[in-house]
């Protein structure tokens, strides 16, 4: 396979607790630690292995977002990948939208495969990677926990919730990563001196000529519900006579 | 007046009780029709368990040998067809339909709304975003066909007792050959669902070890109780994937959880917090999970199950 493509999308970092902003118009981001999404991350790192066993030539990450995000693409170069693309907007897709956008970079690019996380942990819609893979009318393989490339066919084990799931699909061909798929490498600081002779291709959304108008309409943001503390115990005797004044274990 | 299209979940005996739930989500938007599709290979015992669900007006079944594994690049071609006809297309936030729903809304060239927890009104709904720590209200504009998936965790299942009628249709679409099932590997047991289990058990790092959960199947078994874990204790190769309990495995809602071993990560909590009571057994009193825990309990798992379990009757 000459290419694989791997999604990245800019998010606030996974340790920090968000908070809905007083006024229910969004959540706070101002000022937050923003990453790479954790998903997305285990997808480059799945493509640099692929390629790292002659599997594959390059890997290009492909993000859409906002200026800020050369950030987390200057740390997927570090990690290891060719190139990057950034298709530049300030505004915030759905996931159909991003879904057409990279439909037209894997039109320019013609990857053998494209790797992006199952969800992004902002909006957590989980969508992308179907969409592209519907639009692109190629074969998709979601919940990835294990990838086996030969030649023209990827054989993904697959997490669903009745268990592990094996589908053999032709390249090219989607793939989005689980949480147990590897475990991505760190960053080594001459990689990152390295990766900024990396090139960065920047392209302006409108360029592209696809519709992201965005369709939802956004109402309000929310704190969720809180649970309230409940009462602690000091002995198992408690703990059942708890139990049973709610009707269980009696 | 609207139609409901629910796309129904099965393993080709049995109805999954997310669709069910679906149904029940369904029933808050009040529509005209709300009529359930069942794609499998030999459809009959799935549509009739479909058919008794309250407020289905009817259930459609699209027969084929290439729909007994639902995959779902063969799947989506015929629910978009299907969909056609109606205002609303529904599907379980399970992996199944965390598979297929977004294939089939790109088909249909319309966004999608992932884990639907509330109906606000006929087009207005509230998701969890941040993993389950903001909460957004979104509304679907008129005229855009509604392709959502739902949380089953925020509602109960519809109940039986109905009788729909169940018809044939032909929603066929040319299989892409492209993708091939190969196996399904079950972690499945004689255990209760975690999803549907009135009770669940669950384990954490604390437990310690694979041999170590031993101890909570022993439990588990005789209340009856699904057993669950964190995400540390599947990472740590404890239990396999299909038991993890949180934001990115299972979300559930039992009357009853107990927790063991699990300090509380907010991935962890964001799948339990629709449960009835939850109960948590922790040696580090400082341990999150009793920030929202109705019952805590500070003390050594291995030392207070057998004692819960000599107070069992």
């Amino acid at each position: 396979m000459q290419k694989i493509i791997v999604c990245l999308k800019r998010v606030v970092d996974y340790n920090v607790r968000i908070r809905v902003k007083p006024d229910g118009s969004g959540v706070i981001t101002e000022g937050l630690k923003m990453s790479i999404n954790p998903f997305d991350e285990i997808a480059l790192e799945e493509a640099l292995r692929i390629r790292e066993q002659g599997k594959a030539q390059e890997v290009v990450l492909v993000s859409i977002g906002p200026d800020d995000a050369q950030q987390q693409l200057r740390t997927g170069l570090a990690m290891g990948a060719d190139r990057a693309i950034l298709v530049q907007t300030s505004a915030e897709l759905e996931p159909l939208a991003a879904a057409r956008v990279l439909r037209q970079i894997v039109s320019r690019e013609q990857p053998g495969l494209v790797l992006l996380g199952k969800q992004a942990i902002d909006d957590d819609c989980n969508q992308t990677g179907q969409m592209l893979a519907a639009l692109w009318n190629r074969p998709q393989a979601t919940f990835a926990s294990r990838l086996e490339l030969d030649g023209t066919v990827a054989t993904v084990t697959r997490e669903v919730d009745a268990g592990l799931e094996v589908l053999e699909v032709d390249l090219p061909a989607v793939v989005t990563t689980d949480l147990r798929l590897n475990e991505p490498r760190y960053v080594k600081l001459p990689d990152i001196m390295k990766a900024k002779k990396k090139p960065i291709e920047i392209l302006a959304i409108e360029s592209l000529g696809v519709d992201v108008a965005p369709v939802l309409r956004v109402i309000r943001y929310e704190a969720p519900a809180a649970r309230s503390r409940g009462v602690m115990v000091k002995n198992v005797d408690e703990l059942v006579g708890a139990l049973h004044d709610r009707g269980f274990l009696a | 007046m609207s139609r409901v299209l629910i796309v129904g979940e099965h393993d080709g005996r049995t109805l999954n009780q997310s669709t069910a739930r679906c149904v029940a989500c369904a029933s808050a938007i009040a529509p005209a029709a709300m009529e359930v599709v069942i794609l499998g290979g030999d459809t009959t015992t799935v549509a009739a368990q479909a058919a008794t669900l309250a407020g289905v007006t009817a259930v459609l079944t699209v027969t084929g040998n290439d729909n007994g594994r639902a995959m779902a690049a063969f799947l989506a071609p015929q629910v978009a067809t299907l969909a056609d006809g109606y205002d609303y297309v529904l599907a379980p936030s399970t992996t199944f339909g965390k598979d297929l729903l977004p294939r089939v809304a790109a088909l249909l060239g319309v966004p999608q709304l992932s884990d639907v927890m509330s109906v606000i009104g006929p087009r207005t709904f509230q998701r969890p975003i941040y993993a389950g720590n903001a909460i957004v209200t979104v509304e679907v504009p008129a005229g855009t066909k509604v392709v959502a998936t739902v949380r089953g965790a925020s509602f109960k299942p519809a109940g039986g007792g109905n009788a729909a009628p169940v018809r044939a249709v032909d929603a066929s679409a040319p299989p892409p050959e492209h993708t091939r099932f190969i196996e399904l590997r079950s972690g499945k047991s004689d255990r209760p669902d975690l999803q549907t289990a009135r009770l669940v058990v669950s384990g954490g790092r604390g437990v310690g070890s694979a041999e170590n959960f031993a101890l909570l199947y022993r439990f588990a078994e005789r209340l009856g109780a699904g057993v669950g874990a964190s995400r540390a204790a599947v990472d740590a190769g404890f239990v396999p994937n299909d038991m993890q309990v949180g934001q990115t495995g299972k979300i559930i809602a039992p009357e009853l959880y107990m927790a063991f071993g699990i300090s509380g990560a907010i991935q962890h909590l964001t799948g339990i917090k629709d449960a009835g009571t939850i109960v948590a057994v922790n040696k580090d009193g400082e341990a999150p999970i009793f920030e929202i825990a109705d019952i805590g309990l500070v003390g050594d798992l291995f030392e207070i199950i057998p004692e819960i379990e000599k107070r069992l009757r």
